[in-house]
Order: C-alpha cells, then structure tokens, then sequence
C-alpha cells in the first residue's frame, strides 16, 4: 500500500515534468560556522530545513513506480509517501508515515548513513544527479512536528495481555519496543544505565544528537504504553529464567556493546589514556564537562583519538569543543578506509581536526605521575585486501614517531556486553561473545523464547542497522508467539 | 529511587545505611558491589555490598566521606532516597571450605569484609580476622566480626585500642604462628599492595578486592582497568577480586590519582557553595 495510485499523488506527478525534477540542485543543509561550533558544546552543526527547503527539496523526489530507496532503508520507511506529503506541505501527515515503521524519525534523520542506504539507491544517481536528501527531509518532518507541539501517537492495538520484556533501551530495543506496543503487546523494557536511550544518550553526541529529541520520542513510546525500567540489568538484577518465570513470553536481548576493546600495548594504562565509551559517558551521560556536575573529566590540550569510525570522529570532535589546542585522528589505514560517515569526516576537518593517517600507536609514554605524554607511532602502508575487503595496514620497518599527548582516546571497536551470556550459560554465543541468532528471524539458536539484535549480535554497527533488528525480531515474534497458541 | 530505612554513624566519616532495594538484595552474593549515584548531576560511585536481607528487601551500604559525592551520599537522611542505585555488580566471592582463612581488612574495607568473613565461616573454615584502623574511634563492626570470626586481632596505627601497628603487623603474627590457606584482602590499595607483599613472602595464595575508579560499572567504559598477571582487565565485570599477587598495584595507585585535581576543585567548589 503505496497510495501512489491516489488522485492527489498523480496530479502532483504531473504538475512538475520528470526532468525538470532531477535537474533541480539538491539542498545544502545550513550548517553552524565551523570556528563557532568547535567552541560550543552542546550545539547542533545541522540546523535543519527551513519548510519552504524541505518543498523545494521533495520535489526532487520522481515518486517512482519502483522506489528503490525503500529497498535500501533496513526499517523499509515508505520513502516517497512521506517526501510527495512534504511537496504539498503537509508536513503532519508526513510525519504520520514516518511513525508507521520507524520509532525513532528525529534520530535515524540525523545519524543514519543515508549516503549508504536510501540515498544510495535513488534513481537520480542512475541519471549521474546527487540522491534526493531523504534523510535531510526525514529530519525535518520529525523536528516540524515535534516542534508543532501536535505531537501523534501511532495507532496501536488493543492489549493482547501478552507480556515481552526488552533488555536494553537503545535503538534495536526500543524499535523493538515500538512495533511490539503496536500490536497490543504488554512490552517492559529494562534498562542498566539511569537514563533510557542507550548510545543515543551514552555515546552520541549533543551536538549531533540532542538528547532532548531522543526523549521526545522515548516520551511517544511511553504514550502508546511501553514501560520503562531503569537501574535493572538483566543477568545481574534478573536474570534471563526470572524473567520467564515472571510470565514474560518473549525476551529481545538488545543489550548493545559492552566492552571497550584496547590495544594491548606498553603504556596503556597511563592516566589520560581512555577508551572512547569512557570518554562520551562522562561528556554526553554523566554532563562531566559542566561545572555542576560532580563527574569529573579531562579536558585535554593535545589530544589524540585512534581509530576511524563515527566515534572517533564524534571522540575527537568533542575534546576540540571541551578545549583542545591539538586534536588529531591516527588511523592504521587511509582515508579511504575509514568507516566515519562522509559528513562526520567533513565535519571534523572544517572545524580543524588534523588527520594523521597510516599511523598506529606502538606504545604511550608518561612522566612521574603516571599521566601520558607521548605516543610512539608506526608508519604503516597498505598491503593486501583482507577479509572486510579493505587493503590491510603493514608496517614501515624502523619507521616511527613520537607525537606530544596529554590525552588519548582510543575508539578500535568494542565487544558484546558479557553480561547475559554469563548469567544465561544455556544461551549459544559465538567466540566473539556475540549471542547466536537466526539472521532473519532473529531468535535464538539455542532459547527459542529469547530473540536479539543489535550489536549484542553484530558486534558493533550502526544505529539504523540495530533498529532494522528490532523490526524483524517483533514480527518474527509476533509470528511465533500467535503460532504457539 | 530506592529509600533509605535506616542511618547509623560508626564514626564521624562512616555511615551505615540500610536501604530498600528487594531485587538487589535477592541476587546479591558476598563480594558483590553496586553503583550509586545522588542528584540529577551526581556521579556513578562503586560501593560494595556490606550486608543484605532478603526478606525485608533491603541491602546495606557503609559509606565513607572522602570526596563530593560520598559526601552527598552521607548526608541523606533516613527517609530520603537515593536517586540511583543499580546491581549487584562483579564476581561473587568463592567461597568454599579452604581450610584457615585470614581477613585483613582495614578502614571502609571493613564493612564489605563482613559478608566474607560470614560466608567463610558458614562454609567451615577456621576465620581469622585482622580488622585494622588509624585509631580507635574508627575501628568498625568489630561485634560482628567477633561473633563470625574464630579469632579477631583488632590493630590500630597509634595503639588507642587493641594492638598498636599495621594490619600487616597483625597478619603477620598469624602467618608466622599457624598454616594459613587462604587470605582475604580488603581496603586502601596501600594497604592490599603491602598484604600481598607480605602473603607473597609467606607463599599463602591471596585475594584483593578492588575499588578502582569506575564510571558505568558493567564493562562499558573501562575506566577500572588493572594490571593482573600481565593482562588488562575490567574490575566491574572481571573483578572485584583478584588474585593479589598478580595485581599491579603500582599501577593501580597511580590510576585511582588520575583524577585528584579535578576531584580537590569539585571539593572546593562545593564547600564555597555550602
């Protein structure tokens, strides 16, 4: 049900020719001035579309008879009903079909790699156009209306008086929470921190992520009933057999990513050396960088994050806004081979991030006090392709350098939360502590009442790709569930 | 938001609370700690799990003021509620029937030492505790010890009680004397790096307990890190105990004053305040 056929939809078809549509200039998002942003904290770099962008913008948007974008969107958003809406302006209803599949529009808007997904898939690229700005245009349906004040709450089903308890309140759980509150489920979900919203709030940064748009659809879940249980760890304050002895009929195990991975190497202790999930909490969690706040933080003048993905680049941008003098990425590979989104890498550098790539930290050295003060690097090239398909880092024999630090973040990777796998030996995990599902269904392998998705499962990967989990995983348990009884 | 039931002064800067949390108290073990945290901008602090009741719901804390937040922490009042408290966290203890079993405890050590001391005992062994502390007006729970303990030697720094001398003056007295197998650790990282240099001499296997600094406290960030045996590890999910000869204490010490600076200006900040 695309209502493509609708009389409205195909007047606006015809009111615009085809190629007059692809030959509009895609928007540019207003940005906040890059010398401003780098010393404010806990503003916004995207501003956001202005209405009458966002109309210019959807026209764009050919609403094709085939729309390829859904294909690339793991939440399958109805793409060009929510854009022609906008074309029309009306931005409420846009909203509306925003919410039928995504818990989370305001979110997945600003931090999903559209240029991988949707956007990659848009019909304008086959005619060597730039993609129509879906995510721009996701953004703001979900800012307008939450903005308007006329917040909706989706439909849901009346109370089916089936219990399902979600274990974490990150993306995955709470697009689980989402679907699952829909169909008339009595969902609970738990969560270990004192805030909900797991990375949303830990990790991702105020000046990319407020966390006053994550309450507000954390608030709309509340409204269609799911119920939020804080400083409650599954494995440790319940474990997994007391929640089905609780009568819960269903338990989605999205439990995140739990430990920081580090690189084992001489000097790594050192105070001032942290690992990049330490760094965001203190900042984005615990507000370390206020004066109010009794958690402290460093804030350091040279600092040094390793690593190339969107939290290092989100690690790095936030030492430059609590103070830095210095900052500076060291990658092992390229450029080219960063996982960082296009515009975080982009970001970063107009606001003055250096980047020291083909480098890799050997060993850290400090003074007397035991507080780093310098990093020794490898110099690396680039050799064979390895399993992940990029050309693997070698080092430079004898080739190395000593950098200046008084903090270093190192953002490498993390590991799955250990803590239901340890509580629940019966539960089959991988040797990478990931918990074993079934890739499309999502349950799993070994405890058919336990589903899980996220990085508990991937390892660490995206919020939108955590969010695709959470969708399959309710309507494959919806399906077992309705199939049992 | 768990209340506060009862609020006890075992000295000046120690109090005891007893606080309503039914869950916790089911599934905690001897060893086990939680996190706390007082006040919308308060920080997650580690607090070992000194003693809990099932029936009534309730864990109990001993809490020493050092810094801001145990100070916010120790001046709630009976009644008042903690804003955040989240566990049981950690390793349990092992505890089996090992045979003689010594317990230098010293200073907050103490407090968490009693679950251990009661669980050793329960599972049969002959419990020696050596309960240390500066002077006498801070010497804790020593009824309690007592009472689950084959023997306690009570040793203070100026000899206002007991004998006058370290825990280490005291445990030594039991190592030179008897065929010790066990040795149970807890207190300042001072005093464990020299009981374990100690232990290590008299080759009598040892576990610390350690209180490092922690942020989240279930194996996010990693702030907790500790030297073992060559290899990093994570107090809050591999910890707390460890065994004490592999742990590098120096190491440790100069981690746990990371963040003395900025913890002696938040100190200063709220005392001009208040």
């Amino acid at each position: 049900m695309t209502g493509r056929n609708e009389q409205w939809r195909i007047d606006l078809r015809a009111k615009i020719k085809a190629k007059e549509r692809t030959n509009t200039i895609r928007v540019k998002m207003p940005e906040l001035d890059p010398v401003y942003r780098g010393k404010v904290r806990d503003e916004e770099v995207n501003l956001g579309l202005t209405a009458e962008l966002a109309m210019q913008e959807a026209q764009r948007c050919l609403d094709c008879a085939k729309p390829t974008c859904m294909e690339g969107c793991p939440v399958s958003i109805s793409i060009p009903d929510f854009i022609k809406r906008i074309e029309v302006g009306e931005f409420l209803e846009a909203a509306k079909v925003l919410k039928r599949t995504s818990a989370l529009p305001a979110v997945c808007g600003r931090v999903c790699p559209q240029e991988r997904q949707c956007e990659a898939h848009c019909i304008h690229l086959k005619m060597k156009k730039e993609p129509v700005a879906i995510g721009h245009l996701e953004r703001f349906v979900a800012d307008y209306e939450r903005e308007s004040g006329q917040i909706s709450v989706p439909e849901v089903q009346p109370p089916n008086g089936i219990k399902i308890a979600v274990v974490g309140s990150g993306p995955a759980g709470l697009s689980f929470a989402g679907d699952m509150v829909k169909m008339g489920y009595e969902v609970h979900v738990f969560e270990a921190l004192h805030e909900i919203g797991g990375v949303l709030k830990y990790g991702i940064p105020e000046f990319r992520l407020p966390n006053d748009v994550v309450d507000v659809e954390i608030d709309n879940l509340r409204a269609m009933g799911v119920k939020f249980f804080k400083n409650t760890i599954i494995g440790k304050t319940i474990t997994i057999k007391e929640l089905e002895e609780a009568d819960f009929k269903g338990i989605f195990v999205a439990s995140g990513a739990g430990l920081p991975r580090f690189m084992n190497i001489k000097g790594e202790n050192l105070v001032g050396i942290m690992s990049s999930n330490e760094y965001l909490t203190r900042v984005n969690l615990m507000d370390a960088a206020s004066d109010d706040s009794d958690t402290p933080v460093y804030k350091g003048k040279k600092v040094a994050v390793i690593g190339g993905g969107n939290t290092a680049m989100d690690s790095i941008r936030t030492a430059l806004r609590l103070g830095a003098e210095k900052a500076m990425i060291v990658y092992r590979r390229t450029e080219k081979e960063m996982p960082a989104r296009a515009e975080e890498v982009k970001h970063a550098k107009e606001e003055g991030i250096e980047f020291l790539m083909l480098h890799n930290p050997i060993e850290y050295i400090g003074d007397e006090f035991g507080r780093v003060t310098h990093m020794v690097l490898q110099a690396m090239e680039l050799g064979e392709p390895d399993a992940s398909g990029r050309r693997s880092p070698i080092p430079i024999e004898g080739k190395t350098r000593t950098v200046e630090v008084d903090e270093v973040i190192v953002s490498i990777g993390v590991s799955p939360n250990p803590l239901i796998a340890q509580s629940t030996p019966q539960l089959e995990t991988t040797k990478w502590g990931t918990l074993v599902v079934n890739q499309e269904t999502m349950q799993s392998s070994s405890m058919p009442k336990v589903f899980a998705g996220g990085d508990i499962v991937r390892g660490g990967a995206t919020v939108i790709l955590a969010m695709g989990d959470g969708r399959r995983a309710a309507k494959s348990m919806d399906e077992w569930i309705r199939g049992k009884s | 938001m768990n209340k506060i039931l009862s609020k006890e002064y075992f000295s000046e800067k120690v109090v005891k609370f007893v606080v309503e949390a039914p869950q916790i108290a089911k599934a905690r073990r001897a060893g086990h700690f939680v996190m706390v945290r007082v006040g919308k901008k308060g920080e997650r602090i580690p607090l070992t799990i000194a003693d809990a009741d099932v029936e009534r719901g309730t864990i109990t804390l001993v809490v020493q003021r050092t810094g801001v937040s145990s100070s916010k922490l120790c001046a709630l009042e009976l009644g008042d509620y903690i804003t955040d408290l989240v566990g049981p966290l950690g390793q349990a203890t092992r505890v089996e029937n090992f045979g003689t079993v010594v317990c230098a405890c010293g200073g907050v050590g103490t407090a968490p030492m009693l679950p251990i001391v009661t669980a050793m005992k329960k599972a049969g062994n002959k419990v020696i505790t050596v309960l240390a502390a500066r002077t006498k007006d801070l010497v804790i729970l020593e009824e309690q010890m007592r009472e689950n303990s084959d023997e306690i030697i009570v040793m203070t720094d100026d000899g206002s009680y007991g004998t006058k001398g370290l825990v280490t003056d005291g445990l030594e007295t039991v190592l030179k004397r008897e065929k010790v197998d066990l040795c149970m650790t807890i207190g300042p990282a001072i005093m464990m790096k020299f009981v374990s240099l100690l232990t290590k001499k008299y080759n009598v296997p040892t576990i610390a307990s350690l209180n490092t600094i922690m942020v989240d406290g279930t194996g996010m960030c990693g702030a907790c890190r500790v030297t073992v045996g060559g290899k990093t590890k994570f107090v809050c999910v591999d910890g707390p105990e460890f065994d004490a000869h592999q742990v590098d204490f120096d190491e440790m010490l100069m981690r746990l004053g990371g963040y003395r600076e900025q913890e002696r200006e938040a100190m200063e900040r709220s005392s001009s305040k208040s």
